[in-house]
């Protein structure tokens, strides 16, 4: 055994000393490998940058309302009579000033893309007072809060590093209104940055909503609060409404958005598919190349399994260095990197790109796959290769 | 079989099909070589002189007959068998060396011996003196391209002695070597013959090679056609 390891590693170094004998099409192989990765980590990332910033939203302690059937906010509707009722529910929360309740406004204004220069939805949200104090996670990074019954708004983080036009002190029209920018806000980068805050007041009379709703957030009193809020809307015909915690809808907001992550390993296995054939072609010339040392070690006693696993490790050395190759490139250009695309209600989501060791991880296990398939066949060659044959072939 | 006969060839034949035709090489080949001989086995090319040659190394198998080494058969050992049979009893030189370009001349001669059981420090000692014996205690540490034609050979000279095997077969060792170079490392195998007691068969077309061997054997069209023996 310790002979048999003994020969492997011998014949996996002498692979590698060889390689220079094989620059180009070696250094081939990595790229691709690097390729590969890179772009399944691009895609990864991406997937993982809008899930973190959908779930860092979401509070299983707050319960979202919606109108019955309605999936996301924009095509909800809810009026004053129902907020009314559903505050005075077992299970929402208290303080010294009543029931933590916050009716909310949701409503779409235009933004210019900092990235293309071209116009794209943002939501503007109609808060009160009970409802910015929901949000504990919420703080101001610049400027001040917003005035009620004034023109003034803040805006998110994501917001501002993704649009223009939105700097402390700007003024921007929606429509005839002319807003003015107070401050900015953080929610520890989750989709509430990706959105405006006004005074719900201000937003219902420029819109003409009345007195009506797009949303209702509750303060859940306990684990049970969520039931307790269910069973009112159950017993009540007037709240036509959809309960959820707030995790809850997010989960399912980001939901519809996984498809980056499968998209992302179908287009890695397409270009695997590709960095195959080119690794197989290597491989298969590294054989031939060292065609003359692979028989005197077979004629010299070295096993076949030796001359199996050095072509072997060859390639995987060769597919995992591009591996860590395709990982630094995807670190450096892409960790970070921020970036909109539209969500469940119309609007851009702000969300950065995040790699994790978990991707890495995935990311090594794909080099590997690359590197074991390309190098197995070949090897197989190596390995079955009469020792005869083989001083023929390197005649 | 007689316990001085090392090899010993009975009714061997060999031949393949090329196309519809089969070609045969050997049909009854009888042979036998002694412990502490050194053979030359010398013919015109196509004779079957390093096929020859390839059989008694376990690198090509008879397609009829028996081989028998120092009374077992090789010809009838598996694949895995004939590799372990090989660590264990041969020794090769060949005509371009066959060193491993990316190791130095210890490495290269190190070879056989990580297939034996040998610590690192007594495969060391083994190396230096294969080393020595060729002459070559200097140039351990030198590549194979940093290295003459003559120097390459040595080092291969000591592969092929490090693990002691009971046998050295070299194909065609001078075929590469200017004359004087070439009589160096003949010297140097008709010393491992003489001195060390290492039975050697050596290939060659060079009728001067072939006057160091104490043997000399003459294969032509499958068959040995003269047996001279060296005064």
């Amino acid at each position: 055994m310790g002979s048999l390891i003994a020969q492997i590693i011998s014949v996996t170094l002498m692979n590698l000393g060889s390689l220079r004998r094989r620059l180009w099409m070696s250094l081939a192989m990595v790229l691709a490998s690097a390729v590969v990765v890179a772009i399944l980590l691009a895609f990864l990332a991406m997937a993982k940058g809008f899930e973190e910033t959908m779930r860092g939203a979401g509070s299983s302690q707050i319960a979202i309302l919606m109108r019955e059937g309605s999936s996301t906010e924009l095509n909800s509707v809810i009026l004053q009579d129902q907020v009314n009722l559903i505050t005075e529910s077992a299970g929402v929360a208290r303080d010294a000033n009543g029931p933590l309740v916050s009716p909310e406004l949701y409503v779409i204004v235009d933004g210019i893309k900092r990235s293309s220069g071209t116009e794209a939805n943002i939501p503007l949200r109609g808060l009160n007072e009970t409802g910015m104090a929901m949000r504990t996670n919420m703080r101001l990074t610049e400027g001040r809060m917003f005035v009620p019954g004034t023109n003034e708004m803040i805006v998110g983080e994501g917001v501002l590093r993704e649009f223009s036009g939105f700097d402390i002190g700007s003024e921007v029209r929606f429509g005839k209104n002319l807003w003015k920018v107070v401050g900015v806000f953080s929610t520890g980068g989750n989709i509430f940055e990706s959105e405006l805050w006004a005074d719900i007041k201000t937003i219902q009379s420029h819109y003409n909503r009345g007195s009506s709703y797009q949303s209702i957030r509750l303060q859940l009193d306990n684990d049970g609060g969520l039931a307790s809020v269910k069973q009112t809307i159950a017993r009540e015909p007037r709240l036509n409404l959809d309960a959820q915690t707030e995790r809850e809808y997010f989960a399912s907001q980001g939901k519809q958005l996984q498809y980056i992550a499968t998209f992302g390993w179908v287009i890695s296995a397409v270009m695997a598919l590709g960095a195959l054939a080119g690794a197989l072609n290597t491989m298969y010339t590294s054989v031939a190349d060292r065609a003359k040392e692979i028989a005197t070690l077979r004629a010299l006693g070295f096993s076949n399994f030796s001359a199996f696993c050095g072509t072997i490790a060859e390639a995987m050395v060769l597919a995992v260095a591009g591996g860590l190759l395709g990982s630094l490139a995807a670190y450096l250009f892409f960790d970070g990197l921020n970036t909109s695309t539209l969500g469940g209600s119309f609007t851009q989501v702000v969300f950065s790109f995040e790699m994790s060791p978990d991707l890495f991880l995935q990311g090594a296990i794909l080099a590997l796959v690359i590197g074991f398939v390309s190098g197995f066949f070949p090897a197989w060659r190596a390995a079955r290769m009469p020792v005869i044959v083989a001083f023929r072939h390197a005649a | 079989m007689s316990e001085d006969v090392l090899f010993q060839l009975n009714g061997v034949g060999k031949s393949f099909v090329k196309g519809k035709e089969k070609i045969s090489i050997f049909d009854d080949l009888n042979m036998s070589i002694e412990r502490g001989d050194f053979v030359a086995i010398m013919g015109p090319s196509g004779s079957g002189k390093t096929t020859l040659l390839n059989m008694l190394g376990g690198v090509d198998q008879p397609t009829s007959g028996e081989i028998w080494f120092d009374g077992t058969r090789i010809d009838s050992l598996s694949e895995s068998a004939l590799t372990r049979w090989r660590a264990q009893n041969i020794g090769f030189i060949f005509q371009f060396y066959n060193l491993m370009p990316m190791l130095n001349a210890q490495r290269n001669v190190e070879l056989p011996l990580l297939l034996t059981k040998l610590s690192k420090a007594q495969r060391r000692k083994n190396v230096e003196t294969a080393l020595a014996l060729v002459g070559l205690s200097d140039r351990a540490k030198h590549m194979s391209s940093e290295m003459s034609g003559g120097q390459q050979q040595r080092v291969a000279i000591a592969r092929a002695i490090v693990s002691d095997p009971k046998l050295i077969l070299c194909d065609e060792p001078t075929g590469d070597l200017d004359r004087a170079t070439a009589d160096e490392i003949l010297e140097m195998l008709q010393l491992l013959n003489r001195d060390h007691g290492k039975t050697i068969v050596m290939v060659t077309h060079d009728p001067a090679a072939a006057k160091y061997a104490k043997l000399t054997l003459h294969l032509d069209k499958g068959k040995f056609v003269q047996r001279e023996i060296v005064a």
